[in-house]
C-alpha cells in the first residue's frame, strides 16, 4: 500500500497517452505512489431505450467492459507496471467528469490527470467538455495535459 | 392502448377516423379480404365487445372495460392502494437513489419507465380524449382520472410478476413478460393450466402486435400526413415506415431508433408544456372547467346517455390508454436490473399516472376551456348533434381534429406540431409492439435469429398493409386481440397476486427496517 494515488483518465487515444505519460513520471518523482488508470465509458441511466435494447443491455455491458479493459486499461497498465509503478484499472459506466472525481475522492488521490481533448461539436462548446467540467467542479487538483 | 382508440365500438370509430376511409378508397383486393376477414372472425370481435346484457341509463357498456375496471379495483384494495402508499417511493427509484452504482450501465428504473411509456403515450392521449369528451362531456374526464388512478395498481402487479419470472439466458440477455409468470408462477402455487393460457396469451399478442402495434398506427400516420401534404396512397407511406422500421428491428439501425426515443420524450413534454399554457393563459376558467368535470360526472350536463354515459367514456378512455391489465407492460419493464422485483412494480405504476392522470386530463382541460364543444348558454347544457350521440363543436370535428382546434385556439401553428407527434408516436409505438410481438413469437416457435427474422419481417410487411388497405374488420380484430390479452393476463393475476403480496410485504418491511438503503442521500 502507498501513501499517494494519482488518478489518470484514459479516453483511448492520444490524449489519455499523454496523461498516462505524464503521471507516470509524476508518480517515479513522488516515488511511493500508486497510479490509478480509469476508463469511463460514457452512460446516463436516464437516457432512452428500446425495448430490445434494454433486454440486451446487460450482455452489451459485459461486452463493454470486456473490451474497454483488453483494449485500453490492460496495455496502459501493463506500461506503467513494466515502468515499476504499483498500478490499479479500473472501467466504469457513467459520467466521465464524475467517475474521475468519485474515485480521486474515495482514495484520497493527490490528483487527477486528463488530457485536453480539441474542443469539437457543439457539444463540446455548451458544456465545456470533461476536462472543462473537471477543472471547475473536481475536489482535488487537476492536471490538464495539453 | 390509447393507439387503439378506435377498437370496432361502432360510433367512436365512425366519428374519429372519417379522414382515414377517406384516404383509402381501395376497393376490390381489400373489399374481399375484409369480407373474408369479417366473416371469419367477427364472432370474436363481437365476443370482446359485447355489450353486457343490460343498459345503464339507456347506454350499452362492454363487458370488457368492466373487466379491466373491476380488475384495477381488486388490485387497489388488495394491496392497500398502494399507488398512493408507493408514490413517492416510486419517483425516488425512478431517480436512481437506490441504484447500486456498482451497477452502473445497466437498465435503470427510468430507462424501463421511459420505454415503456413510449409504448402507451400516443395517439389514445390527443384523440381518444376527444372522443371520451366529444361523447361523454367533460365529465368524462374525472372517471377517466378515477379510471386510471386504478389501473396504477393492476400495472404495479403485472410488473412485479414480469420481473420476478423472467427468464435469464446465459448470455445476458432476458426475456420477460406475461407468458412467463403464467407457467413459472402457475407451476410454483401448483396450479393447473398455466402453459396453456401462457400460449393463448402469445397467440393474442401477435395478433395485436401486427394489428393495433401496427397496421393502425400505419393508418393513422398515414392519415395524418396525407391530411397535410394532401391525398397520395397510402403503400408510400407504408414502403417508408417499414423500410425505417425494418432498418431498426432487422438492421440493427440503432440511431434511428435512438433518435425516435428522444423526439417522442421530447414531443411529449412539448405536447404538455403546450396544454399548460393554453392553460396559464386561461387561467380564470380553470376553476369553470374543474366545475363541468365534477357537475358532468354526477349529472352529465345533457350528454348522451347522462352521468353515466360521461362514466362508460371515461372508462373506456383510460382503460385503452395506459394499457393496465393488458400484460404488454410486465414486457417492457422486465428488463430492468434489480434483485427486487417489487421496485419495478412500483416504478411502473407511475406509468398511468402519466399517461392517463396527467397527460389525458391536459387534453381534457384544453378541449374543455377552449369553447370548441358548443353550449347552450340558457340551460348551460351542452348542444347535442342532431344524432343525439355526441357533443357539437364548433367546426364539426372529432377526434385528433378536435384536440387540434383546441390547441389552436392557443397556438394557430400547433396542428403541425400535433401532426409530427401523431407520425412520431405511430412509429415508436411499432418499435414497442415488434418486441412485445417478437417475445411472444419466440415464446412459442424458440428462441434463434431465423425464427426472429422471420416474425420482424412479416411485421414489416404488414405495415405496407395497413397503410395502403382500408382494412377495418383487421382492425377491429387486432383491437379485439389486445383487449383479449387482458381477459387471459387479468385472469392470471388473480392467481398470482399472493405472491405479489408476498413480496411486497417483505420488501416495504425491509424498506422499513433500513435493511434496503439509499445510494444516494
Amino acid at each position: 500500500m502507498t501513501t499517494s494515488t494519482i488518478v489518470v483518465g484514459l479516453d483511448g487515444g492520444e490524449a489519455g497517452n499523454r496523461a498516462l505519460a505524464f503521471a507516470t513520471t509524476q508518480a517515479k518523482l513522488i516515488g511511493d505512489c500508486t497510479l490509478k488508470i480509469v476508463y469511463v465509458i460514457e452512460w446516463s441511466p436516464f437516457s432512452f431505450q428500446t425495448p430490445e435494447e434494454n433486454a440486451e443491455r446487460h450482455k452489451r455491458r459485459e461486452e463493454e467492459l470486456s473490451m474497454a479493459r483488453e483494449r485500453i486499461i490492460e496495455p496502459a497498465v501493463k506500461a506503467a507496471t513494466d515502468m515499476g509503478l504499483p498500478v490499479d484499472g479500473v472501467v466504469k459506466h457513467g459520467d466521465v467528469a464524475d467517475i474521475l472525481d468519485d474515485i480521486a475522492k474515495k482514495n484520497k488521490a493527490l490528483q487527477i490527470v486528463v488530457g485536453r481533448v480539441g474542443l469539437r461539436g457543439l457539444k463540446e462548446r455548451m458544456f465545456g467538455g470533461v476536462t472543462g467540467r473537471l477543472a471547475i467542479g473536481s475536489s482535488v487538483p487537476v492536471t490538464i495535459i495539453p | 392502448m390509447n393507439k387503439f382508440f378506435t377498437t370496432g365500438l361502432g360510433a367512436a370509430v365512425a366519428s374519429v377516423l372519417p379522414a382515414i376511409a377517406s384516404a383509402q378508397d381501395t376497393v376490390g383486393l381489400d373489399q374481399r379480404i375484409n369480407d373474408v376477414f369479417a366473416g371469419s372472425t367477427g364472432w370474436f370481435v363481437n365476443l370482446i365487445f359485447a355489450p353486457l346484457p343490460f343498459e345503464i341509463a339507456g347506454s350499452s357498456f362492454p363487458w370488457i372495460v368492466l373487466w379491466l375496471v373491476v380488475g384495477a379495483t381488486v388490485f387497489t384494495f388488495y394491496f392497500g392502494f398502494i399507488q398512493l402508499k408507493a408514490f413517492g417511493h416510486a419517483i425516488s427509484l425512478v431517480k436512481g437513489d437506490y441504484s447500486d452504482p456498482e451497477d452502473a450501465g445497466e437498465v435503470s428504473h427510468f430507462q424501463a419507465l421511459a420505454t415503456a411509456l413510449s409504448g402507451t403515450v400516443g395517439l389514445g392521449n390527443i384523440a381518444g380524449v376527444a372522443v371520451a369528451v366529444g361523447i361523454g362531456g367533460p365529465g368524462a374526464t374525472f372517471w377517466m382520472i378515477l379510471a386510471g388512478l386504478l389501473g396504477m395498481a393492476s400495472k404495479f402487479t403485472e410488473c412485479t410478476l414480469g420481473v420476478k419470472y423472467r427468464n435469464e439466458y446465459p448470455d445476458g440477455t432476458v426475456s420477460g413478460g406475461p407468458m412467463y409468470y403464467m407457467t413459472k408462477g402457475f407451476k410454483e402455487r401448483g396450479l393447473p393450466l398455466g402453459g396453456f393460457l401462457a400460449v393463448v396469451f402469445s397467440i393474442f399478442t401477435i395478433g395485436g402486435a401486427l394489428g393495433g402495434g401496427n397496421m393502425f398506427q400505419a393508418n393513422q400516420a398515414h392519415a395524418q400526413i396525407s391530411g397535410i401534404v394532401g391525398d397520395f396512397p397510402g403503400w408510400i407511406t407504408g414502403i417508408v415506415f417499414a423500410l425505417v422500421v425494418f432498418a431498426v428491428i432487422v438492421g440493427g439501425i440503432k440511431s434511428i431508433a435512438q433518435v425516435t426515443e428522444k423526439v417522442v420524450p421530447f414531443m411529449g413534454i412539448l405536447y404538455v408544456a403546450a396544454a399548460l399554457v393554453i392553460l396559464i393563459v386561461e387561467y380564470d376558467k380553470i376553476g369553470w372547467a374543474f366545475g363541468q368535470i365534477f357537475d358532468g360526472a354526477f349529472t352529465g350536463l345533457g350528454v348522451a346517455g347522462g352521468f353515466v354515459g360521461a362514466l362508460i367514456q371515461g372508462f373506456k378512455r383510460a382503460a385503452f390508454s395506459n394499457e393496465a391489465g393488458v400484460g404488454s407492460a410486465a414486457i417492457a419493464h422486465s428488463a430492468v436490473r434489480t434483485k427486487e422485483p417489487v421496485t419495478e412494480g412500483v416504478v411502473s405504476l407511475l406509468e398511468p399516472f402519466i399517461d392517463t392522470v396527467v397527460i389525458c386530463t391536459m387534453t381534457a382541460l384544453v378541449i374543455t376551456i377552449s369553447g370548441v364543444l358548443l353550449v347552450d348558454p340558457t340551460t348551460g347544457n351542452f348542444v347535442l348533434n342532431e344524432a343525439g350521440t355526441s357533443i357539437q363543436t364548433i367546426d364539426g370535428s372529432s377526434g385528433v381534429q378536435l384536440t387540434s382546434a383546441a390547441f389552436a385556439t392557443g397556438f394557430s401553428w400547433f396542428p403541425y406540431v400535433l401532426a409530427v407527434a401523431v407520425v412520431l408516436f405511430a412509429f415508436s409505438t411499432m418499435i414497442s409492439w415488434s418486441y412485445y410481438g417478437l417475445k411472444a413469437w419466440t415464446y412459442l416457435v424458440g428462441e434463434g435469429k431465423t425464427k426472429e427474422i422471420v416474425f420482424k419481417v412479416i411485421f414489416c410487411l404488414f405495415i405496407i398493409v395497413g397503410a395502403a388497405a382500408n382494412l377495418g374488420s383487421v382492425i377491429d380484430f387486432s383491437d379485439a386481440m389486445i383487449f383479449a390479452m387482458a381477459v387471459v393476463n387479468i385472469t392470471a393475476l388473480y392467481f398470482l397476486m399472493p405472491i405479489v403480496k408476498r413480496e411486497m410485504n417483505s420488501y416495504f418491511a425491509r424498506l422499513k427496517s433500513g435493511e434496503l438503503k439509499k445510494f444516494v442521500d
